[in-house]
């Protein structure tokens, strides 16, 4: 459905993204994941016409974004970054001024716009100005408005930013119910995001891809060791000692303690073992309290550094610096 | 048939902000009180000719309106898009940007039509009492649509340079007044200058229009300034192609 080839783009002298390629089959449901400037948005912007890249070559749905630029933008409903509507219309009004400019038909327009107010759940607000709108409902409207005409593919740039935890989870729900029927590609810097909604991942930073692979095994691939915390109350040197004749236990790392007199630790095992009962069992058998025993999700950080540090063998090394700080 | 779409979105936002009935009603009644202030100059020393005496006066003083006027009007058609970022998602409609620059123009032309059917009240009160040729007196409405047809595409281009509406304001400003008042140091300018300079200037070209007379190389002059100004912005919206979106 989408396929994109060797995508570069360059502003200037600066490389927004570099020889980018995937394939997304249709009905998948597929997450960009980076840092913020990665190039999450300008491949997205490439996807949905905005601009053309500098070389390599988009096409959605059989149509080249370039050379066939206004039969792919047909095809594709798209939810800007920065969501931005017309503040003087009502809801209503600014879906049907959408309709219009998608080039939906007159007779089809008042049920397409009625199906998109009730897909992205605005349909009680519709008489209301966007400009009185608070910003998860905007947020909404921008999603009814990449919904209308049902597009064959939905390019939605974090669409969760900025949303309170409750219309995060709504947001996933409603992108979680367009799977089969579309096509989606969603962008976000957040790595529950794309465990909780996609079906696949490509990992992009500094322009270039990382890697492309399903949650799942993107997690099972990343962790050479499994990481667990726990919290225990005893003598910090006793727990260390008997933690670390555990079978499969590689070290244990004292952390900051939270509180006087409990003992926090970091233990690394072996990756495919899961140790977790094994470990409760011994201080359970030493005597000590257990306090909390939870593994250590891997942050989108750890991810990056892991990449980058580690390349696999199927892939060339990646030759630029490991970013410092990302926001996870 | 998508500019149309475009210019129904344009005129309501310019009704739905109030610039349409604020801008409008200063343009009448300025305009309105010129005609007044010239019609008394008129009877009292205009001698009689009409084109020259009293249309004259009206329309260079309309002109003036309209320098004021129609920049207020095309200020925001773009600048106020590229600040809201309403323009991202109108990239990525199955528009053509020709579309979307012609229903922007219509839109504020359509406005300024008005405008100008407005102003008509004056003339066709004053013929109740004097029945004069109204020829020459369609003449200089041809001469003052052509002109703001002109400002209208000059701001629109800038409009599309800038996201700050009054700078987008403030260089149309500029360009037209430098269009317009180019040629008033007329002895600091060589000759071969300064022919170039005539055949250039808004002033000049309208000058004749205000006293009835149509020069088709003066129609040919507003619509190939306006069909220039047109072309420009449609490069300047293609600038994002290898700029990217802000």
């Amino acid at each position: 459905m989408i396929r994109a080839e060797h995508l570069t783009k360059r502003f200037g002298t600066f490389t927004a993204i570099s020889d980018v390629s995937f394939a997304v089959e249709r009905g998948e449901i597929v997450g960009f994941l980076g840092p913020n400037g990665a190039g999450k948005s300008t491949a997205m912007r490439i996807l949905c016409g905005v601009f053309p890249p500098t070389s390599g070559r988009a096409v959605i749905a059989g149509y080249d974004v370039v050379t066939d630029s206004l039969r792919a933008r047909r095809v594709v409903g798209y939810f800007p970054e920065r969501v931005s509507l017309y503040l003087d219309m009502t809801v209503r009004e600014y879906l049907r001024y959408v309709a219009d400019m998608k080039g939906i038909a007159a007779r089809e327009r008042r049920a397409a716009v009625e199906r998109a107010l009730d897909g992205a759940a605005v349909a009680h607000v519709a008489h209301r100005l966007i400009g009185t709108l608070s910003k998860g409902y905007r947020q909404r409207v921008g999603i009814a408005q990449a919904l209308l005409g049902e597009p064959r593919v939905l390019v939605l740039d974090e669409p969760t930013a900025g949303l309170d935890p409750e219309q995060v989870a709504e947001m996933r729900r409603l992108i979680r119910s367009l799977r089969g029927e579309s096509t989606v590609i969603l962008s976000t810097h957040i790595l529950p995001e794309v465990e909780a909604t996609c079906d696949r991942v490509i990992i992009i930073n500094q322009g270039r891809m990382l890697a492309v692979d399903t949650p799942q095994n993107l997690n099972q691939r990343l962790r050479q060791t499994s990481q667990i915390y726990l919290e225990v109350i005893g003598p910090a040197d006793q727990i260390v000692a008997q933690l670390h004749a555990v079978p499969g236990v590689l070290s244990v790392e004292l952390s900051a303690s939270p509180v006087d007199g409990v003992v926090a630790l970091t233990v690394a095992t072996q990756k495919d073992r899961d140790v977790r009962a094994d470990l409760a069992a011994c201080v359970a058998a030493a005597g000590y309290g257990l306090l909390e025993l939870r593994p250590v999700a891997l942050s989108l950080e750890a991810i990056f550094l892991s990449l980058v540090s580690a390349p696999e063998p199927s892939r060339p090394p990646v030759d630029h610096e490991v970013p410092r700080r990302l926001s996870a | 048939m998508k500019f149309l779409v475009v210019c129904r979105r344009e005129l309501r936002s310019y009704f739905t902000s109030y610039i349409a009935y604020i801008l409008l009603a200063v343009f009448l009644l300025l305009s309105g009180y010129f005609f007044y202030s010239d019609l008394i100059f008129f009877v009292l020393f205009g001698g009689y000719v009409l084109p020259t005496g009293l249309w004259q006066f009206v329309f260079l003083d309309m002109r003036l309106c309209l320098l004021l006027v129609l920049p207020l009007m095309t200020m925001r058609l773009f600048a106020e898009e590229k600040k809201l970022g309403t323009i991202e998602l109108l990239w990525t409609y199955p528009v053509r940007d020709g579309e979307i620059v012609a229903g922007k123009f219509l839109a504020c032309w359509l406005f300024f039509l008005v405008m100008l059917l407005l102003t008509a009240i004056n003339p066709v009160i004053f013929y109740q009492f004097y029945q004069f040729d109204v020829g020459p007196l369609l003449a200089a409405y041809l001469g003052i649509f052509l002109l703001g047809t002109a400002f209208i595409a000059c701001g629109l281009f800038v409009s599309s340079l800038t996201e700050n509406q009054v700078v987008s304001a403030m260089a149309t400003y500029g360009i037209l007044v430098f269009f317009w008042f180019m040629t008033w140091n007329e002895e600091a300018a060589s000759q071969s200058i300064l022919q170039a300079m005539l055949r250039l200037s808004l002033f000049d070209r309208f000058y004749n229009f205000s006293r009835g007379v149509i020069d088709t190389r003066d129609v040919a002059f507003f619509v190939l300034f306006a069909m220039f100004f047109l072309f420009l912005t449609l490069q300047s919206l293609g600038v994002r192609k290898w700029r990217g979106v802000r």
